[in-house]
């Protein structure tokens, strides 16, 4: 049934996009969540540098992102010549390229839900566990992380969406090309741009209840958590 | 722990778990081994009609053609990083001569695949007369054209409009809609937006069949709108890519192909 209602090229496409959000959020976990924790806690003066930086991508245009990025990982850029010293084919037109596209592209929605969490979990309960012994990883793991773990689920599921919509990015670094970067919503602009408006609707219409749905559950998240809030 | 916390811990290791299974998913799975490929970068105008020619390629040569649509001026920009085609049908003959002298492009493997023509069109009938008075009329709200600067069907246009001396006058009254590229300009027609546009015969012809209202300007009034093709230096399947563009040129199915989607021939 679902072979029928999208072709084999939309499917390739959905797969390709699901795998390339899913691996971005789990990059971006891991790569946010110590950057988050320092800006949340950290005194220094670079923390306002840190937060602007984290920021830039929500207010660059994807293209100019893309265009960067395709200059940057490019045979003669300076991540394309590392990667050939290193003997490795460069990452531009390649589905590493857009993970590392995807990964700066939603890198916001994962640190600004963390570092509002982090902060919201304060140094009160980590000083009590301190005085319980506890040792700073253990802390972290075990107080910190459970306590901040809304801004975890909006992060993930945010960085997650916002993966899937996106579209500047991964056609400028892409090259749009069929079974390797070519996500669902280069379908899309592909079946509008051939004029097949009901190939176009069948995808936009996966995406637009793929992303709600996946709002949903931030929200419900969200509102479970102020109930708790409201008993205690 | 209330029930509600509970329930929200419960989604979120699910949601973990959901996760994980995408990543190790995602390992898993290995391109199949497939016939020999070519990757094609084919200009936005001609990408519907090499869709339908493909699968005709594909039965007599037995390999697959991996179609990628966009702008000739994106996939120049992404041809000179490295990107990994092996054919390019552009929208103009500038790009492709500029790879060719850049070397980037296969030297005397250039030629003219299609020659695109100029129509200005309206979805209803008797909005367009086949003499385009209507355009010395006034007697509409708005024209759509592509952007001159980056679409050649919108340099064409610019150059029409120039040639029956409305060009200035249009752009003073503010009755020109233009849009990014020439699949924009149809759009606006299509919905009603504009009252007519200068778009590819392409577009709307269907079968030799055009609906609505439209006029032909002479040829004489623009430069050809000639489209080339060129095989990438860069290739590593030119036998290939020499097969694709010679049936693209010489056969039979592909030249009513091409003519049927509203384009001309080289001669």
């Amino acid at each position: 049934m679902i072979a029928s209602f999208y072709s084999p090229d939309d499917l390739v496409a959905l797969w390709i996009s699901l795998k390339l959000a899913a691996v971005t959020v789990a990059l971006l976990l891991l790569l946010c969540t110590p950057l988050a924790w320092w800006l949340a806690t950290t005194r220094s003066r670079l923390r306002v540098l840190g937060e602007a930086m984290a920021a830039l991508p929500l207010v660059l245009p994807p293209t100019v992102l893309g265009f960067y990025l395709l200059l940057f990982l490019g045979p003669y850029g300076w991540g394309g010549r590392l990667m050939h010293h290193l003997g490795l084919q460069p990452l531009s037109f390649s589905f590493g390229g857009l993970v590392i596209g995807s990964m700066l592209y939603s890198m916001p929605f994962v640190i600004q839900p963390l570092q509002a969490a982090f902060h919201a979990v304060g140094t009160r309960a980590l000083e009590v566990a301190a005085t319980l012994r506890a040792r700073p990883w253990d802390r972290f793991f075990t107080v910190a992380v459970p306590l901040a773990r809304r801004g975890f689920i909006t992060g993930s599921v945010l960085a997650f969406a916002h993966t899937l919509g996106e579209f500047g990015v991964v056609l400028m670094l892409g090259g749009n090309i069929p079974g390797r970067t070519q996500t669902a919503s280069i379908v899309i602009f592909n079946h509008v741009e051939a004029l097949d408006y009901s190939g176009a609707q069948r995808l936009s219409i996966t995406l637009l209840v793929a992303c709600f749905i996946l709002l949903l559950i931030v929200y419900s998240a969200n509102r479970s958590r102020a109930e708790v809030a409201a008993v205690a | 722990m209330t029930e509600p916390a509970r329930h929200s811990m419960r989604l979120g290791t699910r949601m973990l778990a959901l996760l994980c299974l995408l990543v190790a998913l995602s390992g898993l799975s290995a391109p199949a081994v497939r016939a020999e490929e070519l990757n094609v970068a084919v200009a936005a105008n001609f990408f519907a009609t090499l869709q339908k020619l493909a699968p005709k390629f594909e039965q007599a040569s037995g390999n697959k053609l991996l179609l990628s649509s966009g702008s000739s001026g994106q996939f120049y920009t992404q041809i000179r990083e490295g990107a990994p085609f092996d054919v390019l049908l552009s929208a103009d003959s500038d790009r492709p001569k500029q790879l060719e002298a850049e070397g980037l492009g296969l030297a005397g493997s250039r030629f003219t695949y299609a020659i695109g023509t100029l129509v200005l069109w309206s979805p209803k009938p008797d909005v367009v007369d086949r003499d385009g008075k209507v355009l010395r009329g006034g007697a509409f709200h708005m024209i759509g054209i592509a952007d001159p600067r980056n679409a050649p069907y919108g340099t064409a246009a610019q150059q029409v409009l120039t040639a029956l001396g409305l060009w200035q006058q249009l752009n003073q009254d503010k009755k020109l809609a233009v849009g990014e590229n020439i699949n924009q300009a149809w759009q606006f027609a299509a919905t009603g937006n504009v009252d007519m546009a200068f778009v590819a015969l392409s577009q709307v012809s269907d079968r030799n069949a055009i609906s609505g209202s439209y006029w032909l300007p002479p040829q004489a009034l623009y430069t050809p709108l000639q489209q080339d093709a060129v095989i990438l230096t860069r290739t590593s399947k030119r036998a290939l890519a020499e097969t694709f563009l010679k049936w693209l040129r010489a056969d039979p199915q592909a030249i009513a192909g091409i003519k049927a989607a509203g384009y001309h021939i080289a001669e």
